[in-house]
């Protein structure tokens, strides 16, 4: 940042952090309630797809026995992950189900009917991974179909190979958690310290990094606490408490605020030497290199003023919400349902969508609580412009998708968006600004394909063109040689008709002339 | 006020000439666009436009007879790339998208006579003679030129399912939209 | 009581800060009730009726348009932005006007300045200040009729009845009460050839009062009443400090520099800043988001400019007072204001080229 910068951030700000909102966190007395265990539901519903990338391909048959832990269907191309079974049982269907997404579409999963024994699979003792090298803990990483668990579901291997290819030296683990309401990482923190730092001391040795920092809110000083007790004994490894504030847990902003950098906007983190990991992963790794244990469930949380007994549960992958929500009771039907946070979750269209890796919270908000009104009209009080945690301008923005003007969104920085919900948090008309944003991000990435499409069409018209032109050509040449074989072939006749009537008319001509002399 | 009368008179006709003299000037020939335009266009000469294909399509715009929203099979993107080179406005919100369409073959009622093969634009059909044809769902780009060949009606036209990877967040009424409610 | 079902995909977020626009609009008319109050103490039961008068036709105004439109007019008018409209122009009329002058102001501001652009957040000047330089430019004897403050319960101050009939039918004998306001003085003077020194110490001069029992429109009386109903608009975070703090530099900056120079032909800083409109220009009308820029930087550029003309127009203008064309033309400049300065994407230089990485890595 030049000067100049700084004079124009002082002006515009005063001093000190400007960007974000503070919402109301509603995190107690959920994340005080001690750590429950859901029981097993009758059926799970595992999909195949629990990450971004490609969906995994299924390896199991119906009718198939499977035990706790055992592949069900295994990574499909470059960015995939592995998908095991969450329980032991039967599986019924392969077919689908509704997917936690606002569209209500259906997705492939497979139908496991549990027996009731919840039996591991067997597996070799676990080796230290310390013995192993970097790639092959990151194998055995991928192997175990561990995804990022802050919400991004990126596969976490991947990620810790990029890290290690870029050479990173500083691995930081999010534990930011700002999103309101969510407390699943504040638990975690609280009753696994020992396990995340063991996890984060796996990730450090399969990225190379030297050391780790855990950025925390300073609103959980417990988990602040107990992960400064674990981490204690490891000199490589910190724990920095961080101002609570939305979006402190959005990967650019907590690395921000760690390292005083900026992130490139076309670039990574890792392109600054920093790898941004989840502390679920930690603990996730953790689990799948010490005990073996493929990532097949995860810590819930349960809030929502329309939850009686709001709190942390283990749930395993593939358990309807519909169950989750059988366990909590709920006091009245909520207003609305919504799988992660209340500020970027999705909604969910009914009960019956499975938990998967990525869902760190089950929301059943009151109408109070969703506070949804009926938009009015823009007042350009730039309430939004000023939450904003990217620099945009959400109302210049927004006005310009009403209008159908996608490129002229674009133009102020559509692309920059992260999809955060300060701006429609702040905005007194309650304008949608993030469905408008949502909607022309989808639209030009349709538009996109229509033009892949196009140009696949086009270049296909074109080589058809020229198949047909080199047909005709070819046709033509060969009707030509035949033709020109036809013609040779007649005049060879020809010449030798004639050469034959020539000699039959010299040697009339010298039987003649024998006659005449 | 005679003055006033004359200045006004004398500046609008000298302003009119100069408005006239660079029309006539600056006047871009439109033969340089059509190659542009049909460049954009997706070369199929698929004729659901009713244009001679696409070379004729892009003269018809380029003439101004036809619409930017003339190419169905080029949808939203090509609507909008040809206003921008046209330097017209479109109102997509009344393009009526009913979502891409695709060929689909009824294998029960074909009977494998290649007809279609010789008139698909990209060659998305494959097959032999007495052997059931098979569209490309990749490659097919929804010209419906297939399906009018096919001597018993074993062509449809099947819109493109919808998918999670595909679905897209519906524009949100306008503030405008919900108060005339 | 699992029954939910979701009928429309709704995006994120599910959560609210709460904030509303009639909460909005309802804050500033808090903020502006002291100053009104004290005003209405001053210039009793006349100003009052003006008061009432201006808010009801600016309503009216509004209604008649939404109506016109095809629309229910609750909904709109419950959002406050009218009423307030009405509110800040009855404040910068003359406090015993007649009556029409205020209906006018009150049609001209919701109807032309404000409807006709699209209504609420689509014009791009301030309805308040486009009625009140309409009516000054039209009506220019009523609009600087000024009276002398006569607070309610003294001696000669009409009642309910006579304040209705000042405002219904004129004020009986104006020059009996007729009153200059100090900018109004200064200038008038000035053009007489009287330097300021002079005029200020005459004994017939307005007086500077810092409470505000002095003569104006209701709006400009009591500065400190309004500047502090100001401060508490920043305290609720309806307003921020930039655009009062740069609106008042830029007028006590020049007055500063030119009353150092001459002060026999330029006022002071004092004087300027708690006279006339300044205060209510620099805290409420200045500060209205739908004419002032987005960014912070863009909005100290914006009020920074509206204090200068200010003080431009009222120091070499033929108008005493400068604070509503100032703020217009500043209004005019805001599309272009907000087209040059734009905040700083993240990751991003000014210019929107993605940063360069640090040098350490090659």
């Amino acid at each position: 940042m030049g000067l100049m910068e700084k004079i124009f951030a002082l002006l515009e700000h005063g001093p000190g952090e400007h960007w974000g909102v503070h919402p109301d966190d509603r995190k107690r007395p959920a994340a005080d309630a001690p750590l429950r265990v859901l029981p097993l539901p009758e059926r799970l519903h595992v999909p195949l797809q629990q990450h971004i990338g490609a969906a995994a391909r299924p390896i199991v048959l119906v009718g198939q026995k499977v035990l706790k832990g055992q592949l069900l269907a295994e990574a499909q191309g470059a960015t995939s992950a592995n998908i095991h079974a969450s329980t032991s049982g039967t599986i019924t269907a392969i077919g689908e189900i509704t997917a936690p997404h606002p569209s209500g579409l259906p997705c492939a999963a497979i139908t496991i009917t549990a027996d009731g024994e919840d039996r591991w699979i067997d597996s070799e003792p676990a080796v230290d991974p310390f013995s192993l090298a970097p790639k092959d803990t990151a194998a055995r990483i991928a192997a175990a179909g561990v995804v990022g668990l802050g919400g991004a579901t990126f596969p976490s291997a991947l990620k810790l190979g990029l890290g290690l290819r870029a050479k990173i030296h500083t691995l930081i683990l999010n534990g930011g958690e700002c999103e309101p309401y969510l407390s699943c990482d504040d638990r975690l923190m609280r009753d696994f310290a020992a396990e995340i730092i063991d996890g984060i001391r796996i990730m450090l040795h399969a990225t190379g990094a030297q050391k780790a920092q855990i950025g925390i809110e300073d609103n959980k000083p417990e988990a602040i606490a107990a992960m400064t007790a674990a981490a204690r004994k490891f000199a490589e490894i910190s724990v920095c408490p961080v101002a609570a504030r939305y979006p402190m847990g959005s990967e650019k902003h907590l690395f921000s605020a760690l390292t005083g950098q900026e992130v490139p906007a076309d670039g990574r983190t890792t392109d600054l030497g920093v790898l941004v990991h989840n502390v679920g992963t930690a603990w996730a790794v953790h689990e799948a290199l010490r005990h073996n244990r493929p990532l097949v469930e995860r810590i819930v949380t349960l809030n929502g003023g329309a939850i009686a007994f709001p709190g942390n549960i283990r749930v395993p992958v593939g358990a309807l919400v519909e169950d989750v929500l059988a366990y909590a009771s709920l006091k009245e039907v909520p207003a609305r349902l919504v799988m992660g946070g209340p500020m970027m979750g999705s909604l969910l269209p009914h009960t019956r969508v499975p938990v998967v890796k990525g869902s760190s919270g089950i929301l059943a908000l009151t109408a109070a609580e969703a506070a949804a009104y009926d938009p009015g009209p823009c007042i350009r009080c730039s309430s939004c412009v000023r939450a904003c945690p990217v620099g945009l301008l959400p109302l210049e923005m927004s006005a310009h998708i009403a209008a159908s003007d996608l490129n002229g969104a674009v133009d102020l920085g559509l692309k920059d968006c992260i999809a955060c919900g300060c701006c429609s948090f702040v905005c007194p008309s309650h304008i949608p600004l993030v469905h408008y944003f949502n909607h022309a991000k989808g639209e030009l990435a349709a538009q996109g394909r229509t033009q892949l499409r196009n140009d696949a069409a086009k270049r296909l018209a074109a080589a058809r063109a020229e198949r047909i032109e080199r047909d005709t050509r070819e046709k033509a040449e060969a009707a030509a040689r035949r033709k020109a074989e036809r013609m040779a072939q007649k005049a060879a006749e020809k010449a030798a008709a004639e050469a034959a009537a020539a000699q039959e008319a010299a040697g009339t001509a010298a039987e003649s002339s024998e006659v005449t002399t | 006020m005679i003055a006033a009368i004359l200045s006004l008179s004398l500046l609008g006709l000298i302003l009119g000439f100069g408005l006239g003299f660079a029309a006539k000037k600056f006047a871009v020939e439109t033969d340089a666009r059509v190659a542009e335009l049909e460049a954009l266009m997706p070369g199929t000469n698929c004729g659901q436009c009713g244009f001679p294909g696409c070379s004729g399509a892009a003269a018809a715009l380029a003439d101004g007879k036809a619409s930017p929203t003339v190419c169905p099979p080029g949808g939203k993107a090509l609507i909008q790339a040809l206003a921008a080179k046209l330097g017209v406005s479109v109102d997509l919100s009344g393009v009526a998208d009913e979502g891409p369409k695709i060929a689909a073959i009824e294998e029960e009622i074909c009977i494998g006579c290649c007809r279609c093969l010789k008139d698909c634009p990209t060659d998305a059909i494959v097959g032999a003679a007495k052997q059931i044809h098979a569209v490309m769902r990749e490659a097919c780009t929804g010209c419906e030129a297939c399906v009018d060949r096919c001597p018993t009606g074993a062509i449809t036209m099947d819109p493109v399912p919808i998918t999670l990877q595909h679905w897209v967040w519906p524009k949100p009424l306008s503030e405008g939209a919900k108060a005339w409610a | 009581m699992t029954g939910f079902v979701a009928t429309a995909p709704l995006a994120s977020p599910h959560a609210h800060s709460g904030g509303r626009v009639t909460w909005v609009m309802g804050k500033v008319m808090l903020a502006l009730a002291p100053a009104t109050l004290y005003g209405f103490w001053l210039y009793g039961w006349p100003a009052i009726h003006l008061w009432v008068i201006t808010i009801l036709f600016s309503l009216l105004g509004e209604a008649f348009c939404v109506r016109l439109m095809g629309r229910r007019a609750i909904p709109v008018l419950m959002d406050g932005s009218a009423a307030l409209t009405g509110w800040l122009l009855a404040l910068s009329l003359p406090p015993w006007a007649p009556w029409w002058l205020g209906a006018v102001g009150g049609l001209f501001a919701t109807v032309i300045a404000k409807q006709v652009f699209g209504g609420l957040g689509q014009n791009l000047f301030n309805p308040a200040m486009v009625a009140r330089v309409a009516l000054l430019i039209s009506f220019p004897v009523p609009m600087t009729q000024m009276v002398a403050a006569l607070p309610l319960g003294s001696v000669g101050a009409p009642d309910f009845v006579q304040g209705l009939r000042i405002t219904l039918a004129g004020m009986p004998n104006y020059d009996a009460v007729a009153s200059a306001s100090l900018l109004g003085h200064a200038k008038t003077e000035l053009s007489r050839g009287i330097d300021l020194v002079q005029t200020f110490a005459s004994a017939n001069a307005p007086a500077l009062s810092f409470i505000g029992a002095r003569t104006g429109s209701l709006g400009e009386t009591s500065a400190l009443l309004i500047a502090a109903g100001g401060i508490a608009l920043i305290f609720l975070r309806i307003i921020t400090w930039h655009i009062p703090v740069a609106m008042l530099l830029g007028i006590a900056l020049p007055a500063l520099i030119g009353h150092a120079i001459d002060p026999a032909r330029y006022l002071g800083a004092g004087t300027h800043l708690l006279s006339g409109a300044a205060m209510l220009g620099a805290f409420f009308i200045a500060t209205d988001y739908v004419t002032s820029p987005n960014t912070r930087l863009g909005q100290l550029v914006f009020a920074f400019g509206c204090g200068f003309l200010t003080w431009v127009i009222r120091t070499y203008g033929g108008y005493p007072e400068g604070v509503a064309f100032a703020v217009l033309l500043m209004n005019a400049l805001t599309p272009a204001i907000d087209r040059l300065i734009k905040p700083r994407i993240y990751g991003r230089d000014r210019k929107g080229k993605p940063m360069e990485l640090p040098e350490e890595k090659a």
